[in-house]
């Protein structure tokens, strides 16, 4: 268990909805007929305000829109995009997909672990700052290879301009 | 236009004409290129009138299946009695294709006009368009245009509501996409009921694609006859299409052409062909669901929905992969079979179980460890995956297993007998 799990557990929890975040709930609320369809939306929102989504952020979302913690919890396992742990601060998604592939993507990627220091795929730097994950296809295959920096779409990224990147994010 | 690249004297530009022209987001701007006419023209009209005009040009859907659009529409009950959903897919995330990015990322206004003709023409109230959740970029240019449209009133009593997928190439499948807007896993449903039935929140609903809509302000104002003219080939397939074409090619980017434009033509001219001193070997034409074409067959090709079949393939929704002689098939065959087993909802055993065994038969045959009769299993799995589950997406894996193996048998055999240095696949 990371350090931020055991905080989660043992500090008293601060809900996500509160203030402007509530109201920007209930706005996401009033653009459809049922509760559970501001699932998605209500998601993003708490990976927007703290990162990454716990437990007892599931568990909140559930109170808000009259579902189960476990259901909730299904829904955020499906979907790719929503992170069960907390993450680098740049999170960084390559497309290796076949047609960034012959293009090099597989490339990009070790540029990036090599010059941010994260060891794998997946895992983050030892200095928190980046998780580096391959992903399947980003939809612009004619800009290979696209790479996605927390919100910053980039295109046509080398090898030789992993670097320069890093070093902009960093 | 060969989008970044300036327009071929080729192209038919109709759609993509203001690609590269930020002016042309704004209100303002999109109101002096005439934007919104049609949409006036529309809400003056018949809902029946709207569908018979779409009817008459022909116009199919550029998500991948090609169902006539106007036929669709008129499946929608004529006489309201529940309210009626709108669904648009801009959940863009067909490996090879990224066209309705670009509409969305330089006209959103056109998407945002296509949308409410269609809603006025099925009488719904709201429309939700489904953009995936990696387009940042093309969200915030959506949502920055809607905003704007809102603000003046433009599309008077129908809603329209962005909804951002979370990274699920399934949802890109019509029933999946309906779920995940109503909250759920993006797990497709059985058919029947079919949408127009009982799709969104139980309601009838009609789902159509981004560039399929963006097509109809323009159906609108210069009539169907023109747009039914728009055939080189086949009279069933009309208007124009955006291609999208990435890989091993001098210029990737999009390009709008005729229905019926020879494939040769849009590699070798159009793109440049492949890089400087290599040959093409294979191409995929329409998005990575599709049989590979072997290069025989890329050249006799025509760009339309019943050419593409002719030559083994399918149109799919235009996403043109090109291989040239460098590439490894059995290495991007194992990474297309990878993707199917990534993206499988795991509902259908034959998809969860077929994909991913697939995929570690594959990456056997490519560590030199693979036999003979593993070409003979994955034919097998393959027919076993394909027409046997809820949705198409296993399918997808199986066309090309089966075509990379029927046209490209010896690669696959020069890894088997020890010809070919093994690759470690991570």
């Amino acid at each position: 268990m990371s350090a931020s799990h055991a905080a989660e557990q043992t500090e008293e929890y601060r809900p996500v909805f509160a203030g402007k975040v509530l109201e920007e709930l209930q706005s996401i609320l009033s653009r459809y007929p049922t509760k559970q369809a501001a699932l998605l939306p209500a998601l993003w929102v708490v990976q927007r305000e703290r990162g990454w989504i716990s437990d007892r952020n599931m568990t909140e979302v559930a109170e808000a829109l009259g579902i189960t913690p476990a259901y909730v919890k299904g829904v955020v396992t499906f979907y790719t995009m929503y992170h069960q742990h907390p993450v680098g601060r740049n999170f960084v998604q390559v497309c290796t997909t076949s047609p960034c592939n012959i293009c090099g993507a597989e490339g990009v990627v070790k540029a990036f672990l090599e010059q941010t220091g994260a060891k794998d795929a997946g895992a983050t730097s030892p200095d928190g700052k980046w998780t580096i994950i391959e992903v399947e296809c980003l939809g612009a295959c004619g800009f290979a290879t696209p790479v996605l920096i927390n919100d910053d779409f980039v295109e046509n990224v080398t090898p030789e301009k992993v670097a320069d990147l890093v070093k902009k994010y960093r | 236009m060969g989008f970044p690249h300036k327009p071929h004297l080729k192209e038919t530009v109709v759609l993509s004409q203001h690609f590269g022209d930020a002016d042309a987001r704004t209100l303002k701007g999109w109101t002096k290129r005439g934007g919104y006419e049609a949409l006036a023209q529309a809400l003056k009209m018949q809902p029946v009138e709207v569908i018979e005009l779409v009817k008459e040009s022909g116009l199919r859907g550029r998500g991948g299946a090609g169902f006539p659009t106007g036929l669709k529409w008129s499946f929608m009950p004529k006489e309201k009695k529940k309210p009626h959903y709108l669904c648009v897919n801009a959940d863009e995330s067909e490996p090879g294709t990224f066209k309705d990015r670009e509409i969305m990322r330089w006209t959103p206004h056109a998407l945002l006009e296509g949308t409410a003709i269609a809603a006025h023409a099925i009488q719904a109230e709201v429309a939700y368009i489904y953009i995936r959740g990696e387009f940042t970029e093309p969200w915030t240019i959506m949502e920055k245009a809607l905003a704007e449209a809102n603000a003046a009133g433009v599309f008077g009593k129908i809603k329209i509501v962005l909804h951002r997928g979370a990274g699920a190439y399934i949802c890109g499948e019509e029933t999946a996409l309906m779920n995940s807007i109503e909250g759920k896993r993006g797990n497709p449903r059985i058919k029947p009921p079919f949408p127009a039935a009982a799709g969104l929140f139980g309601m009838p609903t009609t789902i159509n694609n981004v560039e399929t809509l963006a097509a109809v302000p323009h159906i609108l104002k210069r009539g169907p006859a023109w747009y039914k003219g728009l055939c080189l080939s086949n009279p069933k397939s009309t208007g124009t299409k955006l291609f999208s074409v990435c890989g091993h090619v001098q210029r990737p980017g999009n390009y709008e052409v005729t229905m019926g434009f020879p494939l040769k033509d849009l590699l070798y001219e159009m793109c440049g062909g492949v890089p400087a001193g290599r040959t093409l070997k294979a191409c995929i034409p329409g998005g990575s669901s599709v049989p590979i074409l072997n290069r025989e067959e890329t050249e006799r090709t025509l760009l339309d929905y019943e050419g593409c079949v002719a030559s083994g393939s399918m149109l799919g929704s235009g996403g043109i992969i090109v291989f040239d002689d460098s590439a490894d098939m059995v290495y991007q065959i194992m990474r297309l079979a990878r993707f199917y087993a990534h993206e499988s909802c795991a509902q259908c055993t034959q998809c969860r179980e077929g994909t991913a065994w697939t995929t570690k038969i594959m990456e056997r045959i490519l560590s030199g460890q693979g036999k003979m009769q593993d070409l003979d299993l994955l034919l097998d799995l393959s027919e076993n995956m394909t027409g046997k589950t809820i949705c198409v997406l296993s399918d997808s894996c199986a066309a090309p297993v089966v075509s990379g193996i029927k046209k490209f048998k010896n690669e696959f055999e020069d890894y088997i007998a020890g010809r070919r240095k093994p690759v470690m696949v991570a």
